[in-house]
């Protein structure tokens, strides 16, 4: 087995009280079933969506977000799975499909390579 | 947190009319964009690490934290709730004005506020009423427009006009003048009872849709009684109104989703429950001078619930409580409803002669149930074809799958 990290981009779209809530009973639910089948290394943490930008020499500081809405990084997983065609294959029962979000698959790199 | 359980749009009412109350009603739409905050945040967390013990407390403490941060950023920048004055400019006392507005008493509170605040003078009752449904219960624009079968621009158009209006009253309404509040009430009890009524009666064709409304208009009504001003006898009239009825809901589609009328429901099915507590409901609203259209039609819905079978009904109690109606309200409807009574008692002859003496009988062509009702008796006095002619044209009004399949089965039997 492999590690993965999805990194979930966007999905934020304007939802009614009742979707929002039917949406997180989806993701929970989608969770949990990457877990039973044993693909769940580490769910990971939420990020929250503001924060700061360190950049360059000067090391100039500025405000978050850094991106349109809809790329933002909201959190990531590390997800296990045979290979990354695996990985891709698992991440598309994700539900922030439907709010025009997108998980960006990426292998983590083993030092046994 | 269950799926059935409508928590966020429950929250999102209470939250809306909280944080409204500490930045004003003109920052309506700050205190929305709080809301969808803090329901973005709890999607974020609560997914990764589950639903808290307590999400209530979770929503209402995070929508209370990104409140302090925006009264802090913004305090300059806008004016917040005037009535709390100067509490909300001082460090000192910012923090403990806004825990106070948070406590659950006043968020209680704060919920009876908005629902006399939506019931501005200046809206049209259906304005009112969706503006309620909107705020209060936590439907989207979407969600209303598909519970009153309206098209979404126009709902849109209808709850942005309706929001301006309540934005531009300088102050949310005061529940503390007693003297305004008795004049507000009957409006208030008037957008329930329409709430609620839309969800029994309506033109939706989901019955889970329907059923929804009804359990927001009871619990708004429920809301209403705990407060000591507006826990009067139409108030619980009005209560025993909605429990008498919602008990019905059970029966009125039968195991294979068909409607079913009063008079072949399985009564076995009506909520027992529920009729307990219409009854008490109705033995609390019998005190004071005033009879209110509620009380007449909880009695009704009181002489249906206490008939084991369909025959067993006392005819002549209902057909005297609808004289008693028309006189507080009258309207087609109820006159409709006043000859399918006259008709169990005397007859379909004694039926038709009733519904042609109903005043501005034009009002009622547009309603399905009318021509149904024309139908029905013609073809008890055993004139097929005009009852299948009747039954063509209740068809062709019906609004939904399920009141076609009904009207259509009615029509069928009469072409036997």
């Amino acid at each position: 087995m492999s590690e993965f990290v999805y990194l979930y981009r966007g999905g934020m779209t304007n939802q009614s009280p009742e979707a929002r809530q039917q949406n997180i009973q989806r993701w929970m639910a989608w969770f949990k079933e990457l877990g039973d089948k044993g693909h769940v290394k580490n769910m990971g943490q939420p990020l929250d969506r503001t924060g700061k930008l360190v950049k360059g020499k000067q090391k100039t500081i500025t405000d978050g977000p850094f991106a349109e809405a809809k790329d933002v990084i909201g959190g990531y997983s590390i997800i296990e799975a045979r290979d990354l065609d695996q990985a891709v294959e698992l991440s598309k029962g994700c539900p922030i499909f439907e709010f025009e979000g997108a998980v960006e698959v990426r292998p983590v790199l083993q030092m046994n390579m | 947190m269950e799926p059935g359980d409508h928590l966020f749009r429950r929250e999102s009412g209470r939250m809306v009319a909280t944080l409204t109350r500490i930045f004003g009603v003109h920052n309506l739409a700050l205190a929305e964009d709080v809301v969808q905050d803090a329901f973005c945040r709890a999607l974020e967390v609560w997914k990764f690490r589950g639903v808290p013990e307590n999400p209530s407390a979770w929503l209402m403490t995070t929508a209370k934290n990104r409140a302090l941060d925006v009264l802090r950023r913004e305090r300059t920048a806008r004016t917040f709730a005037p009535e709390l004055g100067r509490l909300l400019e001082s460090e000192w006392t910012l923090a403990p004005a806004v825990e106070e507005i948070f406590a659950p008493q006043a968020i209680q509170d704060d919920q009876l506020r908005m629902m006399f605040s939506c019931c501005h003078p200046r809206l049209p009752e259906e304005a009112q009423v969706a503006l309620m449904l909107h705020i209060l219960c936590g439907f989207s624009v979407a969600e209303v427009a598909a519970a009153f079968v309206s098209g979404h621009a126009a709902m849109e158009k209808r709850i942005s006009r309706a929001k301006k209006v309540l934005a531009g009253s300088k102050k949310l309404f005061d529940i503390a003048d007693s003297q305004d509040f008795a004049a507000r009430l009957p409006s208030v009890l008037r957008a329930l009872y329409l709430l609620f009524n839309e969800g029994y009666h309506g033109a939706s064709p989901e019955s889970a849709v329907r059923a929804e409304l009804c359990r927001e208009a009871m619990r708004l009504a429920a809301l209403l009684r705990q407060h000591p001003l507006a826990a009067t006898p139409a108030t619980f009239a009005l209560s025993a109104l909605m429990s008498l009825h919602a008990a019905r809901l059970p029966a009125r589609l039968d195991s294979s989703g068909e409607l079913r009328s009063l008079f072949d429901q399985d009564r076995s099915r009506w909520d027992a429950h529920l009729v307990e507590e219409g009854q008490k409901l109705l033995d609390l609203s019998a005190s004071g001078p005033e009879l209110t259209e509620y009380h007449v039609e909880a009695s009704i819905a009181w002489v249906h619930a206490n008939a084991p079978r369909a025959e067993d009904t006392d005819w002549g109690m209902i057909v005297s409580l609808y004289d008693k109606l028309l006189t507080i309200r009258p309207s087609p409807v109820v006159a409709l409803n006043r000859a399918i009574a006259v008709a169990q008692r005397e007859g379909p002859e004694r039926g038709l002669e009733e519904i042609r003496a109903i005043a501005n009988s034009d009002r009622l062509a547009g309603y399905p149930f009318y021509h149904a009702a024309l139908g029905e008796f013609e073809f008890r006095a055993g004139r097929q074809d005009a009852a299948r002619e009747h039954f063509r044209a209740a068809l062709a009004l019906a609004r939904n799958p399920t009141e076609r399949s009904f009207l259509r089965r009615k029509s069928l039997a009469a072409a036997r």
